[in-house]
């Protein structure tokens, strides 16, 4: 099943490279990267700091626009020597949700309201986009946190809220930034396994940036990238 | 759902507070406006009172507001006699300062002749002056009430007449006493003064000067006759009511608008930078939010629509709680504060756009900010 998907994958790039500068200030981040992810699949994406990790994800999320290359997002193109679309926001809208390393909860919004917000950008009505959200926490188990402000929820049911917001639009992509970093084993272990079942159930493709040695063994492969470069694709570092 | 209103309610305190301290800024704007309008009303509110239609003063004069002008009594008289004069009247200006109560008290005196033009015409309390000598009309800024008696020279008045903000340019409280009162006040020697004056062998002077004559003219004949009329004598200088108004708001008080409206300029302009200053720090503190709301999709017209509607509210809020405390404030203030509905909207426009603009730097600020900085550590 998961070899199927690797071959049908839903992030797709080739020869993605990226520079910033010219002349002697040119600084290469990535280089000729080249990988897939297929629905259903979470990835880890490891190297030391300055590898290229954050820039890659950037790509990814369509936060920063490559030098060259080749990008297919969920069956569609949306970079080829460049964007294809002119509308990026509303690319990431309909199908990538992020995950932040510290939830990024608007402070100033409820749990419902943060995940209704994605919803209701995306024109969702907005009693539906509260019904859903409400839900979609209930599915996180954290529904009797609904109306709680991100100030006075733990570190754990502020992520899942975060969770929530990510999967609003059942995105087919999500992007998690250190997804675990700010939380105990036990809870990163309870992340881990959500974003798992939420890979396969809904079918999406999880890229999740991370140090932590925690939760390397809950990742289907890992790409190691080093001075912006893929040493190792993935395959030979299937768990 | 408005974000706006959200994060307003969110920092509730914040917000208030933040507005109360823009409140009291813009409500010295507003003061400002109303102290000038006060100006402009006080500046013309004697020769309204007055309520003539033609000036008559010394020839090559502004008088007797502007410059000092001296006529003599009998002016009165060939005016009167002019055709389509319905009514003149002589009158005397004297500024003068006594003690009462253990405080000093500085007056406009005005001399008239009751039953001619030159004196109040609308009463606010107490009936006109009907005796020769010793009665007196005062304003109620001066704190008498009607039965008081004040000692003027060496004479002592009894008020047996009120009016209401009827004050100088310089918000001074107008007083009506007779005309011969007046020149008597302004004229009469005390005795070690008469008696130094007869051993000098002066001999006693004319008394009978005024510095105007005011008249009123039949509604058949066209001011601007009567103007001409009198001003082929070149001994007199002859004013209509206009433009007796006009020297009194461009000339008199000329140096004290401009100051004033300067100060306003100022403090509009600092209420800009303060307004921008506020709303920019404002923005700054969100600026990871404002970061995470466009990577998950959030367009800038909206981030922008956010900002501004939050700094049109706090200067709305501060306008109107500013507005309110000046109109609750200004009948305590030294100097007379008139809030004219069209300098408020005014004034309200000008605090709107004010907004709009101080916006620029933080909708600069949130539009610039990268995305990717919601994905930064």
């Amino acid at each position: 099943m998961q070899t199927q998907n690797y071959m049908n994958p839903l992030i797709e790039l080739r020869g993605i490279s990226k520079h910033f500068g010219e002349g002697e200030t040119r600084v290469d981040a990535l280089r000729d990267v080249t990988l897939s992810v297929g629905a259903g699949e979470v990835v880890g994406l490891l190297g030391p700091s300055g590898s290229g990790k954050s820039t890659l994800l950037n790509v990814i999320g369509c936060i920063v626009e490559p030098s060259e290359g080749w990008m297919r997002l969920d069956r569609e193109v949306v970079y080829d020597s460049q964007w294809q679309r002119p509308d990026l926001r509303r690319l990431r809208l309909e199908k990538i949700g992020f995950i932040f390393q510290f939830h990024n909860l608007l402070s100033f919004l409820d749990s419902t309201d943060n995940v209704a917000l994605v919803l209701h950008l995306a024109g969702c009505p907005k009693g539906e986009a509260k019904r859903r959200a409400v839900d979609l926490l209930e599915y996180l188990q954290v529904g009797h946190r609904k109306h709680a402000m991100p100030a006075h929820l733990s570190g754990g049911e502020a992520q899942r809220v975060a969770i929530a917001r990510a999967l609003a639009n059942r995105p087919r992509i999500i992007l998690a930034d250190e997804p675990t970093a700010a939380l105990d084993s036990e809870r990163a272990g309870i992340v881990m396994d959500l974003l798992r079942q939420l890979a396969v159930e809904q079918h999406a493709a999880i890229i999740a940036v991370t140090h932590d040695e925690k939760i390397i063994g809950r990742l289907d492969r890992i790409f190691r990238l080093r001075d912006g470069q893929l040493v190792d694709d993935g395959d030979s570092a299937r768990a | 759902m408005n974000l706006a209103f959200r994060d307003i309610r969110h920092k509730l305190g914040r917000f208030v507070l933040t507005c109360l301290g823009l409140s009291l800024l813009l409500g010295v704007v507003v003061t400002m406006a109303g102290i000038y309008r006060g100006m402009m009303a006080d500046a013309l509110a004697l020769p309204r009172s007055i309520n003539a239609e033609v000036w008559v003063v010394q020839g090559g004069t502004n008088g007797p507001f502007a410059e000092t002008s001296r006529i003599p009594g009998d002016t009165r008289e060939m005016i009167a006699r002019i055709d389509g004069i319905v009514a003149a009247g002589s009158v005397t200006f004297q500024p003068v300062q006594i003690d009462r109560d253990g405080q000093r008290l500085k007056l406009e005196v005005v001399g008239f002749e009751p039953g001619r033009p030159g004196g109040p015409v609308n009463l606010a309390a107490g009936r006109d002056i009907t005796r020769s000598h010793y009665e007196l009309i005062a304003d109620r800024k001066t704190g008498l009430t009607l039965g008081d008696r004040l000692e003027l020279g060496r004479d002592v008045y009894t008020v047996v007449g009120l009016t209401e903000w009827n004050v100088t340019a310089s918000a001074d409280p107008v007083v009506y006493i007779t005309l011969r009162d007046a020149q008597d006040l302004q004229f009469d020697l005390t005795p070690p003064e008469a008696r130094r004056e007869a051993a000098r062998g002066m001999q006693r002077t004319n008394t009978d000067i005024v510095n105007a004559v005011v008249a009123r003219i039949s509604p058949n004949i066209p001011v601007e006759a009567v103007v001409f009329e009198i001003g082929r004598w070149k001994h007199l200088s002859v004013l209509s009511q206009a433009e007796q108004e006009a020297i009194l708001a461009t000339v008199v008080i000329k140096h004290a608008r401009h100051q004033l409206g300067l100060f306003m300029a100022v403090l509009t302009i600092v209420s800009a930078v303060i307004i921008a200053l506020i709303i920019y720090t404002l923005t700054m503190d969100k600026l990871r939010e404002i970061a995470t709301l466009k990577l998950i999709g959030m367009p800038d017209r909206t981030i922008i629509g956010m900002i501004l509607q939050q700094a049109l509210l706090m200067g709305v809020v501060g306008f109107f709680i500013g507005a309110a405390l000046v109109s609750t404030a200004k009948d305590r203030f030294p100097r007379h504060v008139v809030l004219e509905p069209t300098d408020l909207g005014i004034l309200f426009g000008v605090v709107v756009v004010v907004c709009l603009l101080a916006t620029a730097l933080a909708v600069r600020a949130a539009v610039r900010v990268d995305p990717a900085r919601a994905l930064a550590g």
